[in-house]
């Protein structure tokens, strides 16, 4: 029972009866506390969400000092690997996936697109289908401020890694600055404030959403079938704004974990230098675990790197992409050494992003217990464009769904096989998912709780 | 797609090679067959044709601020983040027509809705933006927001509101000045409405039967008007255009080509064509364009900027100020410098932009040669003549280069003891190959005509000690420098014929198809006729009825709704 209830009141009366007439500070009464008993549900009794994340990074890795000699539990971690070292345990190493072209290739975009996607892409730079984060967050993403977020560490807009449909990017949140206004500027409602303050002015905003979504029946009148669902997209938008809108005038759930950060003032210039690079990931990572415990979204999306990635390493004059192809490999080595300070890069940030949801408390355990990640590349060996061989990673237990501390190598399965699995453990009702050669109905059940 | 700098060697093995084969043939075509053929020497009338599609386009942000910038002055500005449209067939303004418009996008405009209504009725600005007072300022008034919103909402979405619309939007503004208690919070509730209503960040063109030529369509007054601003200001068009619309004046032949004169002839025409030509230049990597500290220190964000507004200020001067001939722009030696420019081209730094004339005989010659190209197309820390070949092939030529074969195997070109000092040496290993060579061959001759230009544009003589060797051909015209690659760049077919597919491209909204040759052979005629100008392109393209008919069997249901 919550704690208006106790108090013979119902939430949403509250705030009717104050909007009705002006703007005035209502101190609603603090909870005693944000969890039940058991600190596994929150406190109206509802489970604690399970959130879904992507991570991304490119240009793959080098499988001989990438992918792990053992598999299951108490795996050895690589070369490659060893920045995963703190957090082993909560996360999963998925090797030896597949993804199939189905006759087209695009160099450094079929590869991550056909695992995201379910489909290969038959023209450069779009896709056939909306990604499987989008799917996730029409399911879970629902009930939040947004229904999801994406942002990038590349510091470029155009660094596309979700698709809303074929036609439409969800394109990233690039500069810290601007995501820290757009999480926790002016329209953040700190879900611990002891008092909430309505503002009658997102009220009036929200009634007059009604007569602009009138217009859109005009429109549609008079486009042709394709025209229409861009209309209909964004009519669904606009309903998406009236949300926000309501969530503004509605008193957030407790977050215990939520601690609004300290408003961000700097940012790293543009560039693609690794140090640049890192800064900005751990910025965005920042700001994003906080969005996911302040409960301001369930779905998020985050790329390291554009997929033909282009971060450069001070004093080195070929860009990582540039450097897979053209780095010979040392014959004493046995791989590309630049290439590979590239990929140990990208897993540093890739351990970060994870530790920075396993440092969040949230109840009996941490938020990480209650998010599933999956990160992916979009090769296997860059030097060749390979698809063979994939890597992927997954992170976090998704409420107890999912087991960690692995290494899984699928075989030379379909990779998509994964995207399926995570799908349905995020509650998706589906027999199959992708098409074409991508298209399966396997489940990674090694991971499985 | 940056992968095809570096070529390589396609592995043995029959699938890969199958699909070597495929991608090679298309680099095995003859250049120019399609594209660079040379247009039709004519002055015949436009051939008969149907005209384009009609679009669905979503405003861009540089549109959506211009619009905002002309209707309530340039100091109601905000910075909106909208996202950039993908690129299609190598325009970013393609891909208005392709695109949706998602939540968190329709979340931004909101954002810059509440920021733009905001400055329009605060205190400083509403006793100039508006022309009435309200009764009160802390109560509704009808009569006043009607007279502004009916004043804007025509503006702002390129066509007066319909009654019914106007109506809606007067009692919002009403029913939230009542309920804040006051008239201007009120009235920036419904500017905000409007704003982010479908009117205004969609342009839908709307097409009518031709009374002059019964059984066709042709775009309506409104959806012309806009057309045309769009494609000439990049912005939504203007009372005067509006007016030109309504009165029906933009239908005729005369009135038409009085209202594209009148455009043709304001200042926005300087803004339309630098977006333009900042959208088919593909300058929307300047955005995020940086070089490595290390290797180049004095290549700053400043410089990147600078770089972008040179070549620009030189289009504008050329091709506008002076009207020149627009292949001129590959040989000209007129430019313009910023102090921080001036430090890359070993010049004397002056106090701000000024204009500049490299001397004749100095290896600067067109905009090729100017800091933009040379550096937007290269690497952090090295240029890259494949890169910059590309680019040159598809951006000024309209030339697509394929996407390299998969499993290219890069081993030839990876010996680590390897004497290969020049990037043409290590581009003849790749031109030895011939499963590389198809693609290299078009691409690489003019890269290696800007070798001695570095990653930042910086000029060369050498390359780790070695002398480098500029000369080359491009499709069969030999060069010594690159000075002769502009000079060849400058009588090369394609250059033009690139420039007239892209600016009608761009000005319907459309890629050109198959079917579209006729209409371009008559605008590439045209062109050539009238010296190559790009003001005059303009006009035969604005005036074209390829421009202005519509190629679709009228829907009775849509006719009739069109009314609206």
């Amino acid at each position: 029972m919550g704690d208006l209830d106790m108090y013979g009141l119902d939430r949403r009366r509250v705030l009717r009866g104050v909007l009705n007439g002006s703007a005035v500070t209502v101190a609603l009464p603090l909870l005693n506390c944000f969890l039940n008993g058991t600190g596994d549900a929150l406190a109206s009794g509802e489970p604690m969400p399970v959130r879904f994340g992507t991570w991304f990074w490119g240009c793959g890795m080098s499988k001989k000092i990438f992918v792990p000699k053992q598999t299951g539990r108490g795996y050895e971690l690589t070369e490659e690997l060893e920045a995963l070292k703190a957090v082993k345990d909560h996360v999963n190493v998925h090797t030896g996936l597949t993804a199939y072209r189905d006759g087209n290739f695009f160099c450094h975009y079929t590869g991550w697109v056909a695992l995201r996607t379910g489909s290969a892409p038959v023209v450069g730079s779009q896709p056939l289908a909306e990604s499987l984060d989008v799917t996730i967050a029409n399911k879970i993403g629902r009930t939040t401020r947004f229904k999801s977020l994406t942002a990038t560490a590349t510091g470029d807009v155009r660094n596309v890694i979700s698709y809303e449909n074929a036609t439409t990017p969800n394109t990233p949140e690039f500069s810290p600055i601007n995501f820290y206004t757009r999480l926790f500027g002016p329209d953040f409602q700190d879900p611990n404030a002891p008092t909430f303050t309505p503002n009658p002015r997102v009220m009036v905003r929200k009634s007059a959403l009604s007569p602009v979504m009138e217009r859109i029946k005009v429109l549609n009148g008079k486009v042709g079938a394709e025209d229409k669902a861009r209309l209909d997209q964004y009519f669904t938008g606009l309903r998406h704004l009236e949300q926000q809108f309501d969530h503004q005038l509605t008193k957030p759930e407790p977050r215990a974990a939520c601690v609004a950060p300290k408003a961000q003032k700097d940012e790293p210039v543009p560039g693609t230098d690794s140090v640049l690079v890192n800064t900005r990931h751990k910025l965005m990572t920042d700001l994003m675990v906080m969005a996911v415990a302040c409960d301001q979204t369930r779905v998020f999306n985050m790329s390291m790197s554009k997929s033909d990635s282009n971060q450069t390493k001070q004093g080195y004059e070929k860009p990582h992409h540039t450097c897979t192809h053209e780095e010979p490999v040392d014959e004493k080595l046995g791989y590309q050494p630049n290439a590979s300070w590239f990929t140990k890069r990208s897993i540093e940030n890739w351990a970060y992003f994870v530790e920075a949801f396993a440092k969040v408390k949230e109840g009996g355990g941490t938020l990480l217990d209650n998010v599933l990640i999956m990160a992916n590349t979009d090769v296997s060996y860059a030097r060749i464009h390979s698809l063979d061989e994939m890597p992927a990673f997954t992170a976090g237990r998704a409420g107890g769904k999912v087991k960690t501390g692995m290494h899984i190598d699928g075989k030379g399965g379909q990779g998509t096989a994964l995207s399926y699995t995570v799908m349905k453990v995020m509650g998706l009702d589906i027999n199959s998912w992708g098409t074409k050669s991508n298209q399966t109905s396997k489940e990674v059940g090694e991971i499985l709780a | 797609m940056a992968v095809f700098a570096k070529a390589g060697i396609v592995k043995a093995g029959p699938a890969v090679c199958l699909v070597a084969a495929l991608a090679l043939v298309s680099c095995s075509a003859p250049i120019g067959k399609d594209q660079g053929a040379a247009p039709k020497v004519a002055s015949t009338p436009e051939p008969a044709n149907d005209g384009s599609e009609k679009r669905l386009r979503v405003l861009s942000e540089a549109q959506y601020l211009n619009t905002l910038a002309h209707v309530f002055g340039p100091d109601v500005k905000t910075e909106p983040h909208f996202p950039p449209a993908q690129r299609y067939d190598g325009l970013l303004a393609l891909g208005t027509a392709r695109a949706g418009v998602s939540g968190a996008q329709l979340e931004l405009y909101q954002k810059a809705a509440v920021t733009v209504a905001g400055l329009i009725t605060n205190r400083e600005r509403r006793g100039y933006l508006m022309t009435c007072k309200p009764a009160s300022e802390k109560a509704a008034d009808r009569a006043c927001a009607q007279q502004f919103l009916a004043y804007t909402g025509r503006l702002l979405s390129r066509k007066p509101l319909p009654q019914a619309e106007l109506a809606a939007f007067v009692e919002t503004a009403s029913a939230s000045a009542d309920k804040l208690q006051d008239f201007y919070a009120g009235l920036a509730i419904a500017l905000e409405a409007m704003l982010v209503s479908p009117k205004v960040i969609f342009v839908a063109e709307r097409s009518e039967s031709d009374p002059q030529h019964p059984g066709q369509q042709r775009l309506d007054a409104y959806s012309l008007a806009t057309r045309l601003s769009l494609f000439l200001w990049n912005a939504g068009p203007d009372d005067a255009v509006l007016k030109a619309a309504e009165s029906g004046e933009i239908l005729t032949p005369k009135g038409r080509a009085r209202v594209v004169n009148m455009m043709l002839a304001s200042p926005r025409l300087e803004t339309g064509m630098r977006a333009f030509f900042d959208d088919m230049f593909a300058f929307d990597d300047f955005s995020t364009l940086a070089k490595d500290p290390k290797i180049y220190p004095s290549f700053t964000g400043v410089t990147a900027q600078d770089a972008r507004e040179e070549t620009l200020r030189t289009v504008i001067d050329h091709l506008i100020t002076k009207n020149g001939d627009y292949r001129d722009l590959f040989t000209t030696r007129d430019t313009f410098i910023s102090p921080s420019l001036a430090a890359q081209y070993r010049l004397p730094a002056p106090p701000t932009w000024t204009p500049y004339e490299f001397p004749e005989g100095a290896p600067r010659a067109g905009i090729l040669t100017q800091i933009s190209f040379l550096s937007v197309h290269s690497h952090p820390g090295r240029s890259s003549p494949t890169l910059r070949g590309k680019a040159l092939r598809e951006i000024l030529l309209c030339q697509p280069v394929p996407p390299p074969p998969p499993n290219v195997d890069f081993s030839a070109v990876e010996n680590p003891n390897s004497p290969i000092k020049t990037a043409r040496e290590r581009i003849n290993i790749h031109q030895k190959n011939p499963a590389c060579a198809g693609c290299h061959k078009i691409m690489d001759p003019m890269g290696l005509a800007l070798e001695n230009f570095d990653a930042i544009g910086r000029y060369r003589d050498t390359e780790k000690g070695a002398p480098i060797d500029a000369s080359g051909s491009l499709d069969g015209k030999a060069f010594k420098d690159v000075v002769g690659l502009g000079q060849v760049l400058h009588d090369h077919p394609a250059l033009t014929s690139c420039l007239v597919k892209r600016a009608y491209s761009y000005g319907t909204g459309g890629s050109a198809k198959a079917d579209d040759k006729d209409k371009l052979d008559y605008i590439n005629a045209r062109f050539a006729e009238q010296g190559y100008k790009l003001p005059d392109l303009l006009r035969t393209i604005t005036l074209s009825n390829a421009f202005s008919r519509i190629n679709e069997t009228p829907a009775p249901a849509a006719t009739a709704a069109s009314a609206n």
